[in-house]
């Protein structure tokens, strides 16, 4: 199969669909459901069978974005994007009917229901992972190809030997995005210079940071690009075999997920053969039993190994000895989001957008004391300030910002004075946190910093594995520290040894859960340590 | 850890720990070259004869160039490294390290069976660990007394899981095993089960040997009677590696 034929099998399954003149499209992702997007649905599907004006259909698709406004619903032409649809908020059942007769171009929408699509939290996004989210239903496989899907995938089995898919990645300048910002490239790269024998690909999916949701709503939303993504991945470095760590806390996506992965095989976009290829792959999935710490790669192995979920030391790397001792790549799922267009447009395209070292959007989860919540993909090197009170509407109820946290429990917290700074792997080292997977979770001035590090040293305490002393009582002892400073009973000598605790833990631990665990403490002394130091007894 | 097994054409590297020039086989570890100079460096899951786990990561060294702190056990000896074991440092970690474990559980010498023949008290001896600054948690543990022969303590366990590794690698029953996280941690025998109840004990009591504490002792020894044997590990390992 070529492109063109990819191309002829989009517009036979188009013909077949008889696309509708307008689509009602009602977001199915988690958080649209957990308001009553269910209802919604069904209501609106019951009403559109009796419409004579015209050809209308409603359907189920991905997150579209603003999920503080769920359920969301959009009224659009076939695939015209997000910003072109009539965008309805806190949708009830009732609504339906009133939805439905104003469907149609010249009728007047539902003013009173209508979410404005030239906010800057619609405009100001830069959608390429999130590109089909909200547009494409993700458990229909005619949907993806239609929209455009697989077309990265054929071009690279059609037209593209294995290195020239690495030279695209690498040229993009892509970082690997589930929080460490790896050369993506270089990753494939090392693992395609591994002898020729059993490899594997392994897609990274145990997210599992307080108020991070971007992978879940990519798989929720479009579950096709990231298996597109694994297939191209594994072409490039000779894998035949791939395997999808999802944490079972995330059901519909494992459901979307198991649906992407039937109906691929069954038209012959994964298995055996694919495309009429001699190329191989077969994807399964793996359900993450709630552990914290098997999105580390080298615990998330041995849990896909069916074994106790603890991390080992490094080297030897995966892309050494990773699954069963084969050579493995292990990326995100976002990373894996991204790999699709950067076949299809260059990798130069790609490395047109963002920073000088931090190239391409980052999708990142807004939540926290925020207007609108919900998920946001935008240029790397975007100003916080412009993401927090542009995109994500400022602090509701006339609070003060404080601080917000990037990176999850691995990171830190950046306050007022640093908010114009651009984002990027780079610029949040430098402020004491990371980018981690792009969980951001905004404070306002009623928040204790002193609660803030307590909370995620109680997270780190509790997911911590065991294996190694600084990190399984490490963590303890600080957290004793900073319930004991939060109950305005610690000393001074406290505050010491819980830094030097800090620096132990830090500089001690095996993997990068307990290395990173001192963050959020390290983070609100070095910004908010009069906060310590009033509350000390 | 899965370390590849040693080839019979290695090669041999020179390199530098605490400005001493040293020869070593390209397939050593520096914990292994170290142990072998006699320089000092302690350790508590590591274990000759044992597969690396990079646990306790009480022998962490500095190595020049690299950015991080080594565990000397998971490390490969290189061409022109160089390595110090024994800075400032890393003697402050270490302190705080073995602070740390007395701490975690409840670790009293007086009345320990293992009194002066632990290698958590010899640690705190050597690492200078004359008081202990964080509180204890003072949570109590269990105690398995069960097995006809032996006993175990989870009071004094310190999941250095030698037991675990013992029993899988060189007795080959794999009783012992850990099970939960964080510090609720603990190894058990079987699935959980009473150690007497447990089918696939063989009593070999080997776990007893490498017990580094007095976690795992015999039965009928009062304070300070346990003695532990660990030569036979390192003979069966070397039977092993000649054949």
């Amino acid at each position: 199969m070529n492109l063109d034929d990819l191309a002829d099998l989009a517009a036979k399954y188009r013909n077949e669909a008889q696309e509708p003149e307008i689509e009602v499209r009602v977001c199915m992702a988690a958080s649209c459901q957990s308001s009553g997007a269910v209802p919604v649905l069904d209501a609106l599907r019951a009403g559109c069978g009796d419409k004579p004006e015209g050809n209308c259909k409603v359907k189920g698709v991905g997150c579209m974005g603003l999920c503080s406004a769920g359920p969301l619903i959009a009224v659009a032409p076939p695939a015209a994007p997000l910003e072109e649809a009539v965008i309805y908020r806190d949708v009830t059942a009732e609504d339906a009917p009133e939805i439905l007769a104003s469907a149609f171009p010249g009728s007047t929408p539902v003013e009173r229901l209508r979410c404005p699509t030239d906010m800057p939290f619609f405009s100001r996004q830069h959608k390429i992972v999130l590109e089909n989210a909200g547009i494409v239903d993700p458990n229909s496989f005619r949907g993806y190809v239609m929209a455009g899907g697989y077309a990265a995938m054929v071009q690279a089995l059609s037209e593209m030997p294995p290195q020239d898919v690495i030279n695209e990645v690498t040229t993009s300048g892509l970082r690997g995005r589930g929080g460490g910002g790896y050369p993506t490239g270089l990753k494939w790269s090392t693992v395609a210079k591994m002898p020729a024998g059993q490899k594997y690909v392994i897609c990274n999916a145990d997210e599992g940071d307080p108020g991070a949701f971007m992978d879940r709503a990519i798989l929720e939303s479009d579950p096709h690009r990231v298996l597109e993504g694994m297939a191209i991945a594994a072409y490039a470095i000779g894998a035949n075999k791939g395997y999808v760590y999802v944490r079972a806390e995330y059901p519909l996506a494992v459901e979307r997920l198991k649906t992407a992965i039937r109906k691929a095989k069954r038209a012959g976009f994964l298995g055996n053969h694919i495309c009429e290829t001699q190329f191989n792959f077969d994807v399964e999935i793996r359900l993450g039993a709630g552990a914290f710490v098997c999105g580390e790669e080298t615990a998330l192995m041995a849990s896909v190994e069916g074994g106790r979920g603890q991390p080992r030391p490094r080297p030897p790397y995966p892309a050494e000895y990773g699954l069963w001792g084969s050579p493995t790549l292990i990326n995100n799922v976002e990373t894996y989001a991204n790999i699709a267009p950067i076949i299809t447009n260059g990798g130069a395209w790609l490395a047109g957008i963002g920073t000088e070292k931090s190239k391409g959007t980052k999708v990142f989860a807004l939540a926290g004391t925020i207007v609108n919540t919900g998920l946001i993909e935008v240029d790397m090197g975007t100003r916080l300030r412009d993401i927090i009170f542009d995109i994500g509407g400022g602090i509701p109820n006339g609070k003060g910002f404080k601080a917000v946290q990037t990176g999850g429990p691995s990171g830190g917290c950046v306050p007022e004075a640093h908010l114009d700074l651009p984002v990027d792997y780079d610029s949040l080292k430098t402020l004491g946190t990371m980018m981690g997977s792009g969980g951001m979770i905004v404070m306002d001035e009623t928040s204790n910093m002193v609660d803030v590090a307590r909370f995620f040293m109680e997270f780190c305490m509790d997911e911590s594995c065991g294996k190694c002393i600084p990190c399984r009582t490490g963590t303890q002892q600080m957290h004793g520290l900073l319930d004991k400073i939060a109950r305005t009973e610690a000393s001074r000598t406290d505050l010491e040894l819980l830094e030097e605790l800090c620096e132990v833990v830090q500089a001690t631990s095996l993997c990068g859960l307990g290395q990173t665990a001192p963050n959020p403490v390290l983070s609100t002394l070095r910004y908010f340590r009069q906060e310590y130091e009033q509350q000390l007894g | 850890m899965p370390l590849p097994a040693p080839r019979t054409n290695v090669r041999v590297v020179t390199l530098n720990i605490n400005g001493q020039d040293l020869s070593a086989r390209e397939d050593e570890t520096v914990i292994e070259l170290c142990r072998e100079n006699k320089i000092p460096i302690p350790s508590l899951c590591w274990m000759d004869g044992l597969s690396v786990v990079g646990a306790c990561r009480l022998c962490v060294v500095e190595i020049a160039g690299s950015p991080r702190l080594q565990a000397a056990c998971s490390t490969r000896v290189r061409e022109g490294m160089v390595v110090q074991t024994s800075t400032d440092r890393l003697r402050r970690y270490r302190r705080i390290l073995v602070e740390l474990l007395f701490a975690e559980r409840n670790h009293v010498c007086s009345v320990c069976v293992s009194n002066g023949h632990c290698e958590l008290q010899w640690l705190a001896q050597t690492c200078g660990v004359d008081h202990v600054r964080m509180p204890y948690r003072g949570v109590g543990y269990s105690l398995d007394s069960s097995h006809e022969m032996f006993r175990v303590d989870h009071n004094r366990c310190v999941l250095c899981t030698r037991c675990v590794r013992v029993c899988d690698e060189i007795e080959g029953a794999h009783t012992w095993d850990v099970m939960g996280r964080g510090s609720g941690c603990q190894v058990v025998t079987d699935l959980a089960k009473p150690w007497g109840d447990s089918g696939s004990c063989t009593s070999c009591g080997k776990c007893v040997q490498v017990c580094p504490t007095g976690a795992l002792v015999k039965q009928g020894t009062s304070v300070g009677e346990m003695v532990k044997d660990q030569q036979f590990l390192s003979i069966l390992a070397r039977r092993r590696s000649n054949r």
